[in-house]
């Protein structure tokens, strides 16, 4: 069963800006959904509408079974973790987990139980009667998430809620909230730019450029068979190689090089190739020289010319220096082709 | 380092001196009798007299029914310095709270109305609101001394700025838990602005206290006597050739100089506090 549904949502603001431009998506039971993109692309705006922050200029949002598109952000039955935490300052962690409770004229005890209950996931017990302002970041980083616990909602809604904290910590919170989500089994929406918390985190990603769905996909399914130019450049790091070519007869023109596609395509488009998916081979058609060498650590990544239009290709040998020539092949089945004017998958 | 420290100081005792001496002459004035200082002036020296003196300040029944005392009056400076404080809070929190978080029209338009008003201090309206509040029939009245002062373009701008400055996330957060505009006010907005509510009510409640033309014109009743007019009322003499009561006079100046100076004394910290660093 669908968990939410938005169909062909438009926002446009006041002074005419097109900020989402029609997106359809839907989140299913228990899933986890990232909307990935860069800033600008609408994912946010996206986000606050679901919440209710901002109002819907066209189409439908429906959560649970009922459109709301017009129902107050604390009846729509959400919960949302803000990238700043946004805790009450003057109030005690407890009291920023039963705020939102108590509004709703809870129980005392049942707000209790709730809180309790929250503090105890999150391991937060032991702060309980401090201010944020005596935690560290990734204690309020919890408590933003114990508030949106204890509501009990229908989906949650996370805007970029790990990118205030350092990169160790957000790593390990990344886990946190990926393990919590799954013990949990509420469906979650989660915004980020960082396509690598996009990958980690994602049962499916949402990829959105300009207000627009670029894709629709599992983590796999958007990084093996990108839809477009715009997907295969963002997702992934280092980015595909994207060269343009001209295809004839199962076989791509890149200058003077020729690769050969798996695709009966004839006329201009672009090839994308993984950097990590070409293979050095002694034997292999292509030859080309390192020009610049990045050092990553566990591998290397090698920039070099094919064609004349720039290549990178992700080694783990070390002996790689500026200058050097070497050869690669290029597996067919590793290819992408996409359209040159549109930028679509072919 | 240690030279500069000892010029420092210097400067500074030399300011408290500056300052603070016409205050203790006044307090050694003031523990004469009337006749000493009538014939010798100001004095240095401790006379006998001080508690005899501030007794009668406070105590003794005066004025033109015979009715007035000092403690009325300090009771009178008090309403009228602690209704002056509180009433502007409440009421500039409440304009502010409007322009920061109403999209209504001219909302700006109508903020800079409000602050244009600091171009009309009282003195240049007095005749006008006089005339309202006679018309209302508020002369002699609490209310006919608080009310009309009430409205504050400068409180209004500081909660401006202050709920300005509240992260807009904040607001969102409290949507989401069901916080009405209501709610968010007084369970989020009011508990963030108590440093700040705090060093205002400092600033306005010495500014109410200090009142002098205003209580002048709107009471004639001596009940409603502040003390800061009461100094006044004390050297008034009403056979020509009494002496004044000097010692009298400089002691209430003293009694009405304390109450803002313990206010500024005991709230000090939350008011540079208020001033300097908010909680959000």
């Amino acid at each position: 069963m669908k968990t939410l549904d938005i169909r062909n949502v438009v926002k446009r603001y006041p002074n005419g800006t097109l900020a989402v431009k029609g997106v359809n998506v839907a989140v299913e039971e228990g899933e986890l959904v990232v909307f990935v993109g860069p800033s600008g692309c609408g994912k946010s705006t996206l986000l606050r509408m679901i919440a209710g922050l901002e109002d819907v200029t066209e189409g439908e949002i429906e959560l649970a079974g009922r459109v709301v598109n017009d129902i107050e952000p604390a009846e729509r039955n959400i919960a949302m973790v803000f990238q700043n935490y946004a805790l009450y300052p003057h109030m005690t962690v407890r009291g920023n987990l039963s705020y939102g409770l108590r509004n709703r004229g809870l129980p005392k005890d049942e707000i209790a139980r709730k809180v309790a209950e929250a503090a105890r996931i999150l391991q937060i017990e032991e702060y309980l009667d401090r201010k944020p302002r005596q935690l560290s970041g990734g204690q309020r980083q919890r408590v933003a998430m114990g508030r949106a616990i204890v509501r009990d909602p229908a989906i949650f809604l996370f805007d970029e809620p790990l990118s205030n904290l350092d990169a160790k910590l957000r790593n390990q919170m990344r886990l946190e909230l990926k393990q919590l989500q799954r013990r949990l089994r509420t469906a979650a929406i989660y915004v980020t730019h960082d396509q690598v918390e996009a990958m980690t985190l994602a049962d499916r990603i949402v990829v959105l450029n300009a207000g627009e769905v670029e894709q629709i996909g599992t983590p796999e399914e958007v990084y093996e068979s990108p839809a477009s130019t715009f997907v295969a450049g963002f997702i992934g790091a280092p980015p595909m190689n994207l060269l343009e070519v001209v295809v004839e007869g199962g076989v791509a023109l890149v200058g003077g090089e020729r690769v050969a596609v798996a695709s009966r395509h004839a006329g201009p488009a672009i090839l994308g190739i993984r950097p990590e998916r070409v293979q050095i081979d002694p034997e292999g058609a292509h030859e080309m020289e390192v020009e610049a060498v990045e050092e990553l650590g566990a591998t290397r990544l090698v920039h070099a010319r094919l064609g004349n239009q720039p290549f990178t290709i992700t080694q783990d040998a070390r002996e790689a220096r500026p200058g050097d020539r070497f050869r690669v092949t290029i597996p067919p089945g590793e290819v992408s082709l996409f359209d040159r004017g549109t930028g679509r998958r072919i | 380092m240690y030279r500069d420290r000892l010029r420092d100081h210097l400067v500074l005792i030399v300011g408290v001196i500056v300052m603070m001496g016409p205050i203790l002459v006044a307090i050694t004035t003031s523990s004469y009798d009337r006749v000493y200082i009538h014939n010798h002036g100001m004095q240095i020296g401790w006379g006998g007299n001080f508690l005899e003196t501030y007794r009668n300040v406070l105590f003794y029944k005066g004025g033109f029914s015979g009715e007035v005392t000092g403690a009325l009056m300090a009771m009178n400076s008090a309403i009228l310095g602690i209704g002056f404080a509180v009433g502007k809070i409440v009421v500039s929190m409440l304009a502010a709270y409007a322009i920061v978080y109403f999209r209504f029209p001219l909302g700006t338009f109508f903020f800079w109305v409000i602050f244009s008003t600091l171009l009309l201090p009282l003195e240049v309206r007095i005749l006008p609101s006089y005339e309202v509040v006679q018309q209302m029939g508020l002369l002699n009245s609490y209310t006919g001394l608080i009310l009309p002062l009430i409205a504050s373009a400068t409180g209004t701008f500081y909660f401006r700025q202050f709920f300005r400055s509240v992260p807009d996330e904040l607001v969102e957060a409290a949507r989401i838990d069901g916080a009405g505009p209501f709610r968010f006010f007084i369970d989020i907005l009011v508990p963030l602005s108590k440093t700040m509510m705090a060093a205002i009510f400092i600033i306005m409640f010495v500014v109410g206290w200090n009142q002098y033309l205003w209580p002048i014109l709107i009471t004639t009743d001596e009940h409603y006597f502040t003390l800061v007019r009461g100094i006044k009322q004390v050297l008034q003499v009403y056979i020509g050739a009494d002496i004044p009561e000097y010692n009298e006079a400089l002691a209430m100046a003293i009694l009405a100089m304390l109450p803002p100076g313990l206010v500024i004394v005991v709230f000090q910290r939350m008011f540079i506090k208020g001033l300097v660093e908010t909680e959000k």
